[in-house]
């Protein structure tokens, strides 16, 4: 069930918001994380409560705004919309704000890290891969990646504070909604898909013609000129596999640290 | 590379470290464009996006999950970018010894933004009493100065690892005489594999996914061998 806001939030008042919730997490910390973030975010809207920044409701409500939260950077733009409206309506008693607080924290954190961290940025990021691997050059790739990520970052924090203001109390039944939903299911599909069409064609942009005399074997067969591509997708496949299989005991970071450091070595030492 | 060289970098290690967390998370921080940026301010912007292309594979895997600690790509990829652009002598060595700079500056990053974390952390502590008593110049200060700390963070990181790998680099590039061909295709083959089985943790439990990356692979393949 949806609930009308009272009135509609000022542009300008919306605009603020939106700018600090870019710096929700400027003092993120383990004690209160984005707490002082949220609040810092909130405190635009708040000014309109009675008695404006000298009132007791405000310092009282911006009080209450920088406890502990915890969330996904730009979903707690949900939360921030959300909470204005609740602290502005004024209907709702203090400790129900913060268990509303407190019960936003969970879902906007594990749809946000789903959809946003696991899905739209390597979607975007292999994007930008494959449009190296075909040949594009380093305007475009950058120009690609930022416009395509930003239009769903910006997009989804500017929904979010949409979201939040109109359904305060009731905002949880907007996290169903079917991108939200569906989105991160769509998007992990998607990485799967491009990952597998963009490694090949970046890598043998990367390698270009290969002097390896072992390149120069493998051109002979049947598999042409990209042989060694195919050679080193094999020889990934294999090292990826093994990152799998020991994901949560060994990030694939220091098993390439570790790698890059011997080759280094038997560089300088041969 | 003169110390102005080393400033104009530093002060945009500085600004794309900002991003990684603290402001705006707009993913200019990332390799693909951190280091492409850091190949343009050196001189080569197809030098850095192919630096930023060798980070992005392995950045890939990096979830910038709330309380958790990961590398920090963002100063890393203009450390990485500056590296490979400002080499004397060979191409392949040079990239081999950008991409170490850049992992164990993304390896001494990570522990910098845990420190500055734990900062943060003190300063909220201080300045409780004045947040209870809803005081706002206070919560701006204290986004202020995160800010400012996170700002000064990726300055003063990409300033030291530049201080100390540029000599180094130049030396082990100078020194090294490694297959220029083997080298490049080690790294591509590790980077892929990153990039690989990262894609793979983070979407192979969607429903055909596994079925997704093959036809992706089948069709990447096909279009190297048709072309």
């Amino acid at each position: 069930m949806h609930t009308l806001a009272p009135r509609p939030l000022p542009f300008r008042t919306a605009t603020a918001m939106l700018v600090r919730s870019l710096a929700v997490q400027a003092s993120w910390n383990y004690e209160t994380m984005l707490g002082t973030g949220v609040g810092f975010s909130v405190e635009p809207a708040l000014r309109e409560l009675p008695g404006g920044r000298e009132g007791a409701k405000y310092r009282e409500a911006l009080a209450r705004e920088t406890h502990y939260f915890n969330a996904h950077p730009y979903l707690a733009a949900v939360a921030i919309g959300a909470l204005a409206r609740v602290e502005l309506d004024g209907s709702m008693p203090p400790a129900q704000i913060e268990r509303f607080r407190i019960a936003l924290c969970g879902p906007l954190g594990s749809v946000g890290d789903r959809l946003v961290w696991a899905g739209w940025l390597p979607f975007t990021a292999l994007v930008a891969l494959l449009a190296y691997g075909l040949g594009a050059g380093p305007v475009f790739v950058v120009t690609l990646f930022l416009v395509l990520y930003n239009v769903g970052h910006v997009g989804l924090r500017i929904w979010g504070l949409r979201t939040g203001w109109s359904h305060g109390m009731r905002v949880a039944g907007s996290l169903a909604t079917p991108f939200l939903r569906r989105g991160p299911e769509y998007l992990a599909r998607a990485v799967m898909g491009l990952c597998g069409l963009a490694l090949p064609l970046a890598a043998a942009r990367i390698l270009g013609r290969s002097d390896m005399p072992l390149a120069e074997v493998a051109r002979k067969s049947v598999l042409g000129p990209h042989a060694l591509v195919f050679l080193l997708l094999a020889v990934a496949a294999l090292l990826g596999i093994l990152l799998v299989k020991l994901h949560g005991r060994l990030d694939g970071w220091r098993v390439a640290l570790l790698i890059v450091v011997l080759l280094a070595l038997h560089s300088v030492a041969s | 590379m003169t110390l102005e060289t080393i400033l104009m970098f530093a002060l945009l290690g500085a600004i794309l470290g900002l991003d990684v967390v603290s402001f705006p998370q707009a993913m200019w921080s990332r390799p693909v464009v951190a280091s492409t940026i850091a190949g343009t301010l050196g001189g080569s912007a197809s030098d850095g996006l192919l630096a930023g292309v060798f980070l992005e594979m392995m950045a890939l895997e990096t979830l910038p999950v709330g309380a958790s600690r990961y590398p920090e790509w963002g100063t890393a990829s203009v450390v990485g970018g500056a590296l490979y652009v400002s080499r004397s002598g060979d191409a392949t060595s040079a990239l081999l010894f950008a991409m170490l700079g850049a992992m164990i500056t993304a390896w001494v990053g990570g522990w910098s933004m845990y420190a500055l974390r734990r900062l943060n952390g003190r300063w909220t502590k201080q300045a409780l009493p004045a947040l209870e008593a809803g005081n706002a110049s206070v919560v701006t200060w204290l986004q202020m100065r995160g800010l400012a700390a996170d700002l000064l963070r990726g300055f003063a990181l990409t300033a030291l690892a530049l201080a100390l790998l540029i000599p180094l680099t130049a030396f082990a590039v100078a020194n090294g005489h490694g297959d220029s061909a083997t080298i490049r295709a080690v790294l591509v083959a590790v980077a892929a594999s990153i990039a690989g089985s990262a894609a793979w943790k983070l979407s192979h439990g969607s429903k055909h996914g596994p079925w997704f990356f093959l036809g992706g692979l089948a069709i990447g393949c096909a279009m190297l061998l048709g072309g």
